[in-house]
Formats: structure tokens, C-alpha cells, sequence
């Protein structure tokens, strides 16, 4: 009987378990990308405020040492990768745990850090792309003079960034109802980009909001981002580092909170 | 298959003495349950009887608030035992711009000793559908890739939660044939169902969950004979009270004429029945169907006769008292 004859411990090889990952993440961005829902908004939104805010309204205005099409270049990919992840965590967590299906993930032998880092890959992916394509406007029509290794430099800080988003969204995944995550998502999103600056520079904004920035993660990532264009942000990037990093260790927590109640909120 | 058969069988998974609560509701309340090598044990029981939760305590998906649950000889959270773990469960969405052999390849890579592709997808009926996205799979082409990704793994311990809730019978037949195939090979199943049908058609030893408890547990025959109730219908002027005292008698009622006798011996009965009124007319004779009989083990309130491992015995006497 085969119960008797299997080993007990099949021996797990590194390169098993990198292709599990490997795979894994390959489903998770097919999956996405065959969602209209998250492909549309996800790339086009951002490109689509980057045009009307950043090159037809703003143009080659200056502001500090940059022009304002380079100071929006920095801070809508900030907006981007928000997007991406937040969106890509908060649906797709809120949905999958929701209808059961983390379920029969969790039950199978997945490594669960498979399932996350799956989802990182995902939105990284996705920022990637939008992030080139902001840059590829702001050089041809918004007058952006950002030589390729600066850019390399902001995409990198962007996405690394991205991950107080991700943990974000992980936590509104793992307490929303399936169908209520989109709209907690535009419920944060929209007002927390707009009050961090992402969308018209910040020495624009009342000053009761410049201050209230500091409260919110988007701000510290976007001061990170316009420091990689040039734009003399304020602060120090230890200080941005480390609210960062304190925002992801506060949103992982409560996202782990979230994920053992987990238990309890199935039927019996 | 007898008890005696099962005894001697290594236990691939256990309840021992097993508490659950969501919240203030009790979904299982001190039950002990072993699960033996190479039998299809069904957990039989109506909605919110404990079933799901035993499943999903064996694997790993909740804890228990007392008590201990064993399967291969671990912890189920281990992944050495996931790893021989297969697992079919009731999904409400399952990621629909996936396709079929997207979904297998993935459940796949997480074994160590997967089942071809192509077998998954001949076991499990999916042949030709293996390049649908999943969103655009009929209801049982649905269930049948839940069951795919359950075996996919060439899993030693399968839990099948609902395997053929809402299908047609002809995909709930194939599944049937399908489970048998597996127990063939050596497999252990445990199976989750309210229809009896589907237990009769595959267990070899049932148990019966209700409020969070084992009601009843026995092989697949013992359980049916235990409830193995026909129904005698006929007019005459007797009284309930007075055929009450033929043995073997269940219970008894009679309104316009008409009464009706539950018992399990009916021939017995009859000749009784006739000695002491030779005018009986309208005659009937009918088995009490399976769903009645299941409904009297769950709703008898003062189960007297557990029947539990090696008390099989003492059950069949009771039975046949």
C-alpha cells in the first residue's frame, strides 16, 4: 500500500522550492494580467494625470532646481507603484481569502511566503512598466532631462519603497469583505495621494495639509523619489527611511492580526 | 468491509478528544475520531453538524481549542505532511483567468511527487478542457478542477469536503468511479457529504456528526440496518393502543381510519397484525427511504446506542433486541 511504501520526509531540495516561488509568481502576474480591471486603471490612470498635471498644465515651469514635469515624473511614480500594490494586495487577498480559495492554498503544501512574495513580483512588474512609460512622456513631451541612471535610481527607489504599500493593502485584505476592498482602497488612495503631494507639488497645498503629509507613508516615499530627479526634498532620507519602515512593521502586524482571525470567520 | 478489518489498520489521522469553537458556538464538542489506512471514511451529517470542521481541523486550517489532532503522525501544519495531503474543499471563487492546466501546473509544482498533467486531467475528467480559463468552466467542469488540484499532488490522504454537492449525475457518477479508483490504489479518503446516496455508493465506514457530536458510527451496512425502518399502512378498527405491544413495533399512529406502523421486522408484524384483526384492508407496505432514516438517527435526542469502535458488538445486539 502506497501509505506504507512513500517515505516518511521527502527530502526538499533549495531548487524545488525556488521553482515553487518561481512558478507561483509567473500564475500570479498571468492571472492579473488577464484582469482588465487591474491592468486598465493600474497603468493607464497614473500615464493619463501625468499628462494633463505634469506636461499640459505644469510643462516646463520650474519649480526648486527641476521643472515641474520632472518634479511630477517623481512623484506620479510614487502614485504608480501606490497603486499597483495597493490595489494588487487589497483585491487580491481581500478576494481569495474571502471566497475560500487561500483556503485551499493553505491546506495545500505551498510555502506561504510564496503566496505574498508571488504578489510582490506581480506589482513590481506592473510599476516597472508604468514607471518606464511615465519616464518615456516626460522625456519626449514634457522636457524631462534625466539621464538613464537617475532614472534607474528612482524606479529602483519607487519599487523598493513600494513595499509599505504592499503591507498596506495586506492588512485592508485581510479585513474587508471581497466586495468592499476596491472601494476602502479609492477611499484611501485617492485622498492620501493627493494630501502626500503626488499629485500637484506640495509647496502648492494649503499649509495645513504640507504639514499633515508627514502623518501619511506617500509623502516620505515620494521625498525619497524627487531626491533621485534632483529636486532638493525636505528632511533627511533616514527620517523617510525610517518612517517607511515603521509604517511597514505597524501595517505587517496588523495584517498578521487579520490573517490568524482568519480561523475563527469560517462557518462551521 | 468489517470492524475487525479496520482495526488492525495503521491510523493515518486522528481526533482525540477534539473541542472547536467559533465564537460562543460549539462546532465540536470532545469528539474522537480515528481514520484508518486505506478506508473511505464518510463523516455524514446535516449543515453545521461538524463535519466541515473536522476537516479543516485535520488539516491544519484550524486549531482546536482542546484535544489533539494527529495526521501521518504529526502536526497537520507540518508541510511533510501537507505534502502527502490532497485537499478538495468548498470554494465560493476560485481565480477565473487562470486556465485548467495553469491551475494544475501550479498545485502540481508544490508536491514532491506530483501525478503527470495528463493523468490529472484524465483522472479527474477534464480532458480537452485543460486550455479553458477557468471563469468560462461550467459548474461541474468547476468541481472537477477543485477535484484535479486535490489529487494532482498523487496524495496518500485525500479530504474531499462536498466532492459532488449541486453536480449533475452523470459528473457525479464519474467522481464516484473516480474515488473508488484512488481507495483502489491504496489511498485513505475522507469524505465530507449530506447524501446518503453518495455514502452508501462509496464509504466503508461512515460516522455520524450532529450538533458537534458522533451520533452514530459504523461500516456502511450497519449504519443503513440500524436504520432500516419500513412502514406498514393499513385500515382497520384496531387501536394504537392495541397492536403496541407486538415486538419489534418502532411507533405507531393512526388518524381517519388509517395506521401507520414503523418497524423493522415486517413479516412478523403482519401476522400479528392479522391475528388480531383478519379485516384489514388497504394494505402498503413501503421502506421508509433513506433520507427519513438518516433524519431519525440525527433527531433522536436520547441516542442510546452509540455505536463506537470495538462496542460494534453490543450494537448489533442492540439492533437486533
Amino acid at each position: 500500500m502506497s501509505t506504507q511504501t512513500i517515505p516518511a520526509t521527502v527530502p526538499v531540495s533549495i531548487g524545488s522550492v525556488l521553482r515553487v516561488y518561481r512558478t507561483e509568481a509567473k500564475y500570479e502576474f498571468l492571472k492579473t494580467l488577464r484582469q482588465p480591471a487591474y491592468v486598465i486603471p493600474t497603468l493607464t490612470f497614473p500615464l493619463i494625470f501625468y499628462v494633463m498635471f505634469g506636461i499640459v498644465f505644469g510643462g516646463k515651469q520650474a519649480i526648486g532646481a527641476v521643472n515641474v514635469a520632472t518634479y511630477l515624473l517623481a512623484t506620479y511614480s510614487t502614485f504608480g507603484v501606490m497603486g499597483a500594490s495597493l490595489f494588487g494586495f487589497a483585491v487580491g487577498v481581500a478576494m481569495e481569502r474571502g471566497y475560500g480559495w487561500l483556503q485551499v492554498k493553505r491546506a495545500s503544501p505551498m510555502p506561504p511566503l510564496a503566496y505574498f512574495a508571488a504578489k510582490a513580483v506581480m506589482s513590481t512588474i506592473f510599476s516597472a512598466i508604468l514607471v518606464t512609460g511615465l519616464y518615456a512622456l516626460g522625456v519626449a513631451f514634457g522636457g524631462v532631462h534625466l539621464p538613464v541612471a537617475n532614472f534607474l535610481a528612482l524606479a529602483g527607489t519607487v519599487i523598493a519603497g513600494s513595499i509599505v504599500f504592499c503591507a498596506m493593502g495586506l492588512v485592508i485584505g485581510c479585513y474587508a469583505a471581497p466586495n468592499a476592498a476596491p472601494a476602502v482602497v479609492n477611499v484611501l488612495f485617492l485622498p492620501m495621494s493627493f494630501c502626500s503631494g503626488l499629485w500637484l507639488p506640495l509647496p502648492m497645498l494649503p499649509k495645513l495639509l504640507q504639514h499633515a503629509a508627514q502623518f501619511l507613508p506617500p509623502y516620505h516615499l515620494a521625498q525619497l523619489a524627487l531626491r533621485q530627479v534632483g529636486f532638493a526634498s525636505s528632511g533627511a532620507p533616514w527620517q523617510h527611511i525610517s518612517a517607511l519602515a515603521a509604517f511597514t512593521v505597524v501595517f505587517l502586524l496588523l495584517a498578521r492580526r487579520g490573517f490568524k482571525r482568519d480561523d475563527v470567520s469560517v462557518n462551521a | 468491509m468489517s470492524g475487525g478489518m479496520q482495526e488492525g489498520r495503521q491510523i493515518v489521522a486522528s481526533l482525540e478528544g477534539v473541542t472547536k469553537k467559533y465564537g460562543e458556538v460549539t462546532a465540536l464538542r470532545q469528539v474522537s475520531l480515528n481514520v484508518r489506512a486505506g478506508e473511505l471514511l464518510a463523516l455524514l451529517g446535516p449543515n453545521g453538524a461538524g463535519k466541515t470542521t473536522s476537516v479543516r481541523l485535520m488539516l491544519g486550517l484550524a486549531k482546536p481549542l482542546s484535544g489533539t489532532v494527529q495526521v501521518l503522525g504529526r502536526d497537520p501544519r507540518t508541510t511533510s505532511a501537507r505534502r502527502r495531503i490532497g485537499a478538495m474543499l468548498q470554494v465560493a471563487k476560485v481565480p477565473e483567468t487562470l486556465k485548467v492546466k495553469e491551475h494544475i501546473d501550479l498545485f502540481r509544482s508544490y508536491y514532491a511527487n506530483p501525478l503527470s498533467l495528463r493523468t490529472t486531467l484524465e483522472v479527474a475528467g477534464l480532458e480537452g478542457l485543460e486550455n479553458r480559463l477557468f471563469g468560462a468552466l461550467s459548474g461541474g467542469q468547476k468541481q472537477r478542477v477543485l477535484f484535479a488540484l486535490a489529487i494532482c499532488g498523487n496524495p496518500d490522504l485525500l479530504f474531499l469536503d462536498e466532492p459532488t454537492v449541486g453536480l449533475d449525475i452523470a459528473t457525479r457518477h464519474l467522481i464516484w468511479q473516480q474515488i473508488r479508483t484512488l481507495v483502489h490504489q491504496g489511498r485513505t479518503v475522507v469524505l465530507t457529504t449530506h447524501y446518503l446516496e453518495e455514502v452508501d455508493a462509496l464509504a466503508s465506514r461512515v460516522v455520524v456528526l450532529n450538533h458537534g457530536a458522533i451520533v452514530a458510527e459504523g461500516t456502511s451496512a450497519e449504519i443503513k440496518s440500524r436504520t432500516a425502518l419500513r412502514k406498514i399502512r393499513c385500515v382497520t378498527r384496531l387501536r394504537p393502543v392495541d397492536v403496541e405491544s407486538i415486538p419489534g413495533i418502532r411507533d405507531v399512529s393512526a388518524h381517519d381510519g388509517q395506521m401507520e406502523i414503523r418497524t423493522m421486522q415486517v413479516e412478523p408484524v403482519l401476522r400479528e397484525l392479522f391475528l388480531l384483526d383478519p379485516a384489514i384492508t388497504g394494505l402498503e407496505v413501503s421502506n421508509s427511504t433513506l433520507e427519513e432514516a438518516f433524519l431519525k438517527i440525527v433527531e433522536a435526542k436520547n441516542v442510546e446506542t452509540k455505536i463506537t469502535g470495538p462496542g460494534n458488538q453490543e450494537a448489533q445486539k442492540e439492533m437486533t433486541a
